[in-house]
């Protein structure tokens, strides 16, 4: 027995090891574009040139990249809202509404996952043409929210199944009405959880691109901003220092959501889906 | 105790106004955006191109076209081979990964998780990018490797390579993969390990014959979650693959784009659904077969 446990704990540390360099190449060639957003240089290559703010200097005062920058905050903004909305009313008929349809829904909402972006991307496209509304910023808030909508259903879902069945029934015996007893008790219950999913779905938002390509009209999101100024070898600096406050953000972000994901109720319980 | 809350189960007023709006939302975008959007490419899969939004007829001509035209086999066999070496090798490597979350990592567990799952939420371009930097002629990779003289010219063999395309997208969908392998892991009852160990198996013993079989449904929903988007990614062939990686995914684009035949587009999105659809079908029979308890 006592060999076996030094075995495991040998094993362990070996595995260890393996996590570590796992984590690097998860992480290197992603670090590298900050490493480079400060370098002097227009090649992105070894040696280094020397230190320079001159990469940031030039995101100011470009109206381009500033019209991009705003118009993929709006359409983040909303798409989340719409996503968060649906994730949390499909979760929850899911799992109290008792009825065939609310499963259906819910197992239809999670379906995006097993679609390749490319055909989310032409269905829509086929669609918003069909009903009249053709590529514009609306085309791709109904985009972004079906992208997000299996992790806001995921996530809600999750957070509404923790909750002890015997709360939602003790405020329905009390005589609270079903619309009461959602709005006063079981999303209060899971306001984190809301957060969380909405930041979820903002960061999905902000950074999506596949689906997108198609969607757009003549205002460009800023992962197509950045796509477009791909093709140009001199503005790859430029790119780079963008990635930097891109990077950094979406960090935050999600760290925030994270944390939120794993507050108040779910905290007790190890819950990682 | 279950009987009494269904006995007074009845009693809760179920307002039909409240279920409306409760449904209504997800109604709509399940059955508009995703089941009549997805309807419409079939049915449009079936038109001829005349330029016009739905095109014109009915006919199975796009599909004898994707059928007997050799440049389509290609392509999809390409597009299949690339995305189950990129499964193959993400959950490959990310098996051991979850392995340690699940059973060797402690305290450190929850900041592990969240350091391997932190660059899903991250910008997908961006990381194709991060490789495009790395691979290229004048970049990263060419320009360490002279640095520390190991080569003294740089090559272009990085850049522009099928293999190219492998490696950045198995770096983009890594994430994809650790998340469900170590669920499937972490809710394996550690009263069978120690049963395992007691009954007197090796550890690998155990491993092959306890917690892998138990694992299967998380190996399966990795290499699902994994092969999907892969097999019709259209970015990673065109940053960093060059003509000799187009992928399906690429022709379905360009179908919709320069080429514009979108009765053709969506004929060749019906057979990259079928294709998920047998992969789906087949890793599902795999799981019943390993007993799922998800």
């Amino acid at each position: 027995m006592r060999v076996d446990r030094a075995g495991t704990k040998r094993d362990g540390r070996w595995l260890g090891l393996y996590v570590l360099a796992y984590l690097v190449f998860l992480y290197l060639p992603v670090l590298l574009i900050p490493l480079f957003s400060f370098n002097d240089s227009i090649q992105a290559a070894f040696p280094l040139q020397g230190f320079t703010l001159q990469w940031y200097e030039t995101l100011y005062g470009n109206p381009a990249l500033s019209g991009a920058l705003v118009n993929s905050l709006v359409i983040a903004t909303v798409a989340a809202s719409g996503a968060t909305l649906c994730g949390i009313t499909v979760s929850y008929m899911d799992l109290y509404g008792r009825s065939p349809l609310a499963a259906t829904i819910s197992a239809i909402a999670r379906l995006p996952i097993l679609i390749p972006g490319v055909i989310v991307g032409i269905s829509l496209l086929i669609l918003i043409n069909l009903i009249g509304l053709g590529p514009s910023r609306i085309a791709i808030v109904l985009g972004h929210i079906l992208v997000a909508l299996p992790t806001t259903v995921v996530v809600m879902r999750s957070r509404f199944a923790a909750i002890p069945r015997t709360v939602r029934e003790a405020a329905l015996d009390l005589g609270a009405s079903d619309w009461t007893t959602f709005r006063r008790v079981m999303l209060p219950l899971s306001l984190p959880a809301v957060l969380s999913a909405f930041m979820l779905a903002f960061l999905i938002s902000f950074d999506e691109f596949i689906v997108v390509f198609f969607l757009a009209g003549t205002e460009p999101t800023l992962p197509l901003y950045i796509w477009s100024q791909l093709r140009f070898p001199r503005s790859l600096p430029t790119v780079m220092a963008l990635g930097t406050v891109i990077l950094a953000t979406s960090f935050i972000i999600a760290g925030t959501a994270e944390i939120l994901r794993h507050r108040g109720l779910g905290a007790k319980r190890r819950n990682p889906a | 105790m279950s009987a009494l809350v269904a006995a007074q189960a009845p009693k809760a007023r179920s307002s039909s106004g409240f279920r409306l709006a409760m449904l209504l939302p997800g109604a709509l975008v399940t059955f508009l955006l995703i089941l009549f959007a997805l309807g419409l490419v079939l049915f449009l899969a079936f038109r001829g191109n005349d330029g016009s939004l739905l095109g014109v007829g009915l006919t199975v001509d796009n599909f004898v076209t994707v059928a007997t035209d050799p440049l389509y086999w290609t392509v999809t066999l390409r597009s299949l081979v690339i995305a189950g070496l990129v499964t193959l090798a993400t959950v490959a490597t990310a098996y051991p990964v979850a392995y340690y979350l699940a059973f060797h990592a402690g305290r450190r567990r929850g900041l592990l998780l969240f350091l391997v799952t932190l660059p899903f939420w991250t910008s997908y371009l961006l990381r194709v990018f991060a490789w495009k930097i790395v691979l290229a002629y004048n970049g990263v990779l060419n320009s360490a490797l002279i640095e520390s003289g190991i080569w003294s010219e740089p090559t272009l063999a990085f850049l522009n390579t099928p293999a190219a395309v492998v490696v950045t997208l198995a770096h983009a969908y890594a994430p994809f993969a650790i998340l469900p392998i170590y669920v499937a892991l972490d809710t394996i009852p550690k009263s069978l390990l120690e049963a395992a160990s007691d009954l007197g198996a090796r550890p690998f013993t155990a491993f092959r014959r306890v917690v892998l079989p138990n694992s299967m449904p998380g190996v399966l929903a990795a290499a699902l979650v994994v092969f999907v988007p892969t097999v019709g990614d259209y970015v990673t062939p065109a940053m960093v693959g060059g003509p000799a990686s187009t992928m399906i995914g690429t022709l379905i684009q360009s179908q919709f784009g320069k080429a514009n035949d979108w009765p053709f587009g969506a004929a060749l999105s019906v057979c990259v659904m079928l294709v998920i659809l047998v992969v789906v079908l087949v890793a599902r029979n795999a799981d019943r077969r390993f007993g799922s308890r998800t």
